[in-house]
């Protein structure tokens, strides 16, 4: 599990850098690797992520609200709120902020085998 | 049948031998090995399939966690199941006794079974919100009727739950 939320945090360009500056050996003397940049840009980073929980006629009212109080931590009357804007109109979102949290969210909405994803916002 | 809270247990008395066999039937029920419908809404992808990425390393490294949670609530349901092996009358009515500290583990291995039913048969929402619907006339009504009373045990303990909380 920690390897998957590592692996989704953005690469560093400065500790890449840093890394061939400690090392004491001549550039010459080294053949560079092919670097494949994958960065992801500060907008990227900071924009956020919704949680959103999508409609099923199976789970049970009563049961969602339950895992809507027990994951997200929020009062009685919250959880029913979005229980119920997940019943009426097929989806709510639940949270927004960072991707890693959010996707932390998912997992445990998933873990309750609710039907949960993770949408960049806009 | 009659279902009613003994201190720090649920207590599922009466039960008679049709009922007893839908319960004894909740884990094999949870963890269908042959039907992709049941294992595609049990283990749904956690984002739209275009974060191509994201899906892969969910499949990679959370869909095994998710599996082994899963199997951990089905083992405890099973084992508390146990107690319905009756040796001696095999057709008499028999006692079922949850230990409350099992509640969750029930709600995961009842809601596992009811989702996986659902999707093998792929039950409309017409179907699953008509209770009226009877009689049983084949596997299909049949496994309706077992998605309605695994839902009603949920219901049940939920209540317990929160009168506990």
């Amino acid at each position: 599990m920690l390897t998957f939320f590592m692996n989704r945090l953005p690469r560093n360009k400065v500790a890449q850098g840093a890394v061939l500056s400690v090392i004491n050996v001549p550039r010459s003397a080294l053949e560079m690797p092919t670097i494949e940049k994958q960065e992801a840009t500060s907008e990227e980073v900071e924009m956020p992520w919704n949680v959103v929980v999508h409609n099923d006629p199976v789970n049970l009212m009563s049961y969602v609200t339950m895992v809507f109080e027990r994951v997200f931590g929020y009062p009685r009357e919250r959880a029913e709120k979005h229980m119920l804007e997940v019943h009426h109109h097929g989806r709510s979102i639940l949270w927004s902020g960072l991707r890693e949290r959010a996707e932390l969210y998912v997992q445990q909405l998933h873990g309750y085998l609710l039907l949960a994803t993770v949408e960049k916002v806009g | 049948m009659e279902i009613c809270r003994q201190n720090e247990a649920l207590e599922i008395r009466e039960l008679d031998p049709f009922l007893a066999e839908l319960l004894r039937q909740i884990p094999e029920s949870a963890q269908p090995k042959d039907s992709p419908a049941a294992e595609e809404r049990l283990f749904s992808p956690p984002a739209a399939l275009e974060e191509k990425v994201l899906c892969a390393e969910w499949k990679l490294y959370v869909v095994p966690e998710l599996r082994r949670l899963f199997q951990s609530a089905t083992e405890t349901v099973r084992a508390d199941l146990q107690q319905l092996r009756c040796t001696d009358k095999p057709f008499a009515n028999c006692t079922l006794r949850i230990p409350m500290a099992h509640a969750d583990a029930w709600l995961s291995a009842l809601n596992q079974a009811r989702l996986a039913i659902a999707a093998t048969y792929q039950f409309s929402e017409h179907e699953l919100c008509d209770h009226y619907r009877s009689p049983l006339g084949s596997r299909r009504d049949l496994s309706l009727f077992q998605v309605n009373f695994y839902g009603f045990l949920q219901e049940f303990i939920l209540r317990e739950m929160e009168g506990n909380a």
